[in-house]
């Protein structure tokens, strides 16, 4: 097993949804909602607009609580923990849009992901010696290191977010995300509103997160291309309910599927719009 | 070595000034603080003092207000219950003036934990208004209390002994507020070069994402109540023993808004603004006092015509600056800065 020096867990974290119930009033935004995502892998959410993605991810960092069923982290039940518990255990998300603080340097923006890993308390923090001093520094150097370089932010590390591009800003999300030391990540639309360029560089990013970090990544994606090049598993929602999941190319073949996002349970009609889009 | 230079740019970039010019100007700034007692009359000692008293308040409440977004305006009465702890103990166990003052920043820290409870449910006005109702309480409890408190007509304060000398001149006082609040104001602009001072930062910006990250937000909310009102209470130890007497009156809202409109004016969310926005609100009215005596000879019946003029200044001034420089005076210092650079050390 990985740890740090810290001691604290490294390996890529499982994922488990279990017959996961939410309702808003009257409207029953899931029901019944089970997948894994399992370790090591990227597994897609997929699904129409309106089909509880977003639901399903605020039941398992904690915003939400189920009126039923189970969120597991590598079997351990964390359905009544509340998120900060859930970040330090390794669960780090991103947001569909950006939640990321305006006010602050892209540098401090992801400092504040390693919070819940640092131990420096009140006292030392006032002095500034021992301790705060050496972590900070520890995690600077981390940071600049291993995060910025990775995701090619030099150029932005001391800017504001507010004044950074949309598809800059996903990227210091997801740099905020990493510096958490996550075991899973959830990406909730991580290239929502791309361009083509930037949407090739963040597929890339995910796939090296899988490949290079060894951590386990669910995401919901609207990009249908993006999902079938890069995930080994995809869940599809549709109003509420899981219709169906498998490899990528047996989600695109299922009529269900098609149904869903075209009206039409012809599966052709979807490759042929997956065609289309990829080529735009 | 690659490895060593690397680990020396870190540290050397996460230090609190990380120029040459910062350093020399803040040496400069330190050496005029120790030359200053020398140089001015006992008037201007006073408010030198003074204003020292206010920029330890305001700095506590620019952590909770400014850099963690709580609105409080009931910092006064942790001022008052600083004050009241230093003379509770003066007068009752005499123990050491520095016990007495850490003592005064805890009494008041504890209480600002139970005033921070509603926090994590209410925001702005409506927490301001919980805080407002907090400080009625402890003002009935200050004028009721008579057992401890002194009731209406409040405490005596001996005055602060230190090596069994007794400090009752400015001068002298000088050499304990000062450093007091030095030492205040560098913890503050440590603490925001840590963990904490970032979580409080994120929980003002955005609570939700703050969770997300590991930032518990009930107890990162308490914390920053209780150091804010350690800093009131410490504050109010420090007005104690300069004034040597506390009554229920010594503190009222008044002193509330007025360190809020320090900070406001100073720059919100900057430990600069804090130190600059207390400056001037303790000065500017001094100052235009001094202008208006200055102009009276110019003008007949000068005394009745221009006192009401100087509030009128003061409250314009304050306006101007909420309209013209909503980021408050650390702002101009920063586009003053950036405007010579590194002048004049290089140019
Ligand atoms: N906080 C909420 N209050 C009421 N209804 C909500 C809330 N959040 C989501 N919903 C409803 O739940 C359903 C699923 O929404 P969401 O999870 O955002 O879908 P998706 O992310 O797949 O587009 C929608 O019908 C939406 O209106
Ligand atoms: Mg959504």
């Amino acid at each position: 097993m990985a740890n740090d020096m810290n001691g604290a867990d490294l390996t890529p974290a499982e994922l488990t949804v279990e017959d996961v119930t939410l309702s808003f009033g009257g409207i029953k935004a899931l029901q019944s909602v089970s997948f894994t995502a399992k370790a090591g892998q990227i597994t897609a959410l997929i699904g129409p607009n309106g089909a509880g993605k977003t639901s399903v991810f605020n039941c398992i960092s904690g915003f939400y609580r189920p009126s039923s069923g189970r969120v597991l982290l590598d079997g351990q039940d964390v359905t009544g923990l509340r998120p900060p518990k859930r970040a330090v255990l390794g669960m780090a998300r991103s947001f569909q849009n950006i939640a990321l603080f305006r006010g602050m340097t892209v540098l401090d923006n992801i400092k504040l992901g390693r919070h819940g890993h640092m131990k420096t308390n009140l006292l030392q923090a006032f002095v500034y010696a021992g301790r705060a001093a050496r972590e900070e520094e520890e995690l600077r150097r981390e940071v600049e290191e291993r995060i910025i370089d990775f995701l090619e932010i030099d150029h932005i590390r001391n800017m504001p977010v507010s004044v950074l591009s949309y598809g800059l800003q996903k990227r210091v999300e997801l740099a905020r995300a990493l510096a958490m030391r996550p075991r899973i990540l959830l990406l909730d639309e991580p290239v929502a509103g791309m361009n083509r360029e930037e949407t090739e560089d963040m597929a890339r990013f995910i796939l090296d997160v899988k490949e290079e970090w060894g951590i386990s990544i669910l995401m919901v994606e609207h990009d249908m291309g993006l999902v079938m090049d890069i995930s080994d598993h995809v869940s599809v929602l549709n109003f509420g309910k899981v219709i169906a999941q498998g490899l990528p190319a047996e989600v695109q073949a299922d009529p269900h599927v098609a149904e869903a996002y075209l009206g039409s349970g012809d599966p052709a009609a979807l490759m042929k719009r997956l065609a289309a889009e990829r080529a735009a | 070595m690659i490895i060593g230079t690397a680990k020396e740019t870190y540290r050397a970039d996460e230090s609190l000034l990380t120029t040459q010019p910062q350093r020399v100007w803040l040496a400069i700034f330190a050496a005029s603080l120790v030359a200053l007692p020398f140089v001015v009359n006992d008037y201007w000692l006073y408010l030198t003092c003074l204003v020292a008293i206010n920029v330890a308040a305001a700095t506590g409440l620019n952590i909770l207000t400014g850099f963690t977004g709580l609105v409080s305006l009931g910092h006064a009465a942790f001022m008052a219950v600083g004050a009241y702890t230093v003379a509770w103990l003066e007068t009752n166990l005499g123990t050491p003036f520095w016990v007495n003052l850490i003592a005064a920043g805890l009494v008041a820290a504890a209480l600002g934990i139970l005033v921070g409870l509603p926090s994590l449910k209410v925001k702005g006005l409506y927490l301001a208004i919980a805080t407002i109702a907090a400080s009625f309480i402890l003002h009935f409890c200050f004028v009721h209390f008579d057992g401890i408190t002194g009731g209406a007509t409040g405490i005596n304060i001996p005055p602060l002994t230190i090596f069994g000398a007794e400090l009752t001149t400015y001068f002298s006082l000088y050499w304990v507020i000062m450093p007091v609040t030095v030492l205040m104001v560098l913890g503050a602009a440590n603490l925001f070069r840590t963990r904490i001072g970032r979580a409080f930062i994120a929980i003002r910006d955005r609570d939700i994402s703050a969770e997300v990250l590991g930032i518990p937000l009930l107890r990162y909310k308490l914390m920053s109540f209780s150091i804010a009102s350690f800093y009131a209470g410490m504050a109010g130890g420090l007005w104690a023993y300069f004034f040597r007497v506390v009554t229920p009156e010594s503190f009222p809202l008044l002193t509330s808004i007025f360190l809020l409109a320090a900070i406001i004016v100073g720059g919100m969310g900057t430990i600069l603004g804090g130190i600059l926005g207390a400056v001037f609100m303790t000065l500017a009215p001094e100052l235009l006092r001094y202008g208006v005596e200055w102009i009276s000879p110019l003008v007949p019946n000068a005394g009745a015509l221009l006192s009401p003029v100087r509030t009128v200044v003061f409250g314009a001034l304050i306006v101007g600056f909420l309209i013209f420089e909503p980021q408050g005076l650390a702002e101009i210092i920063q586009r003053i800065r950036r405007f010579f650079r590194l002048w004049p050390f290089r140019t």
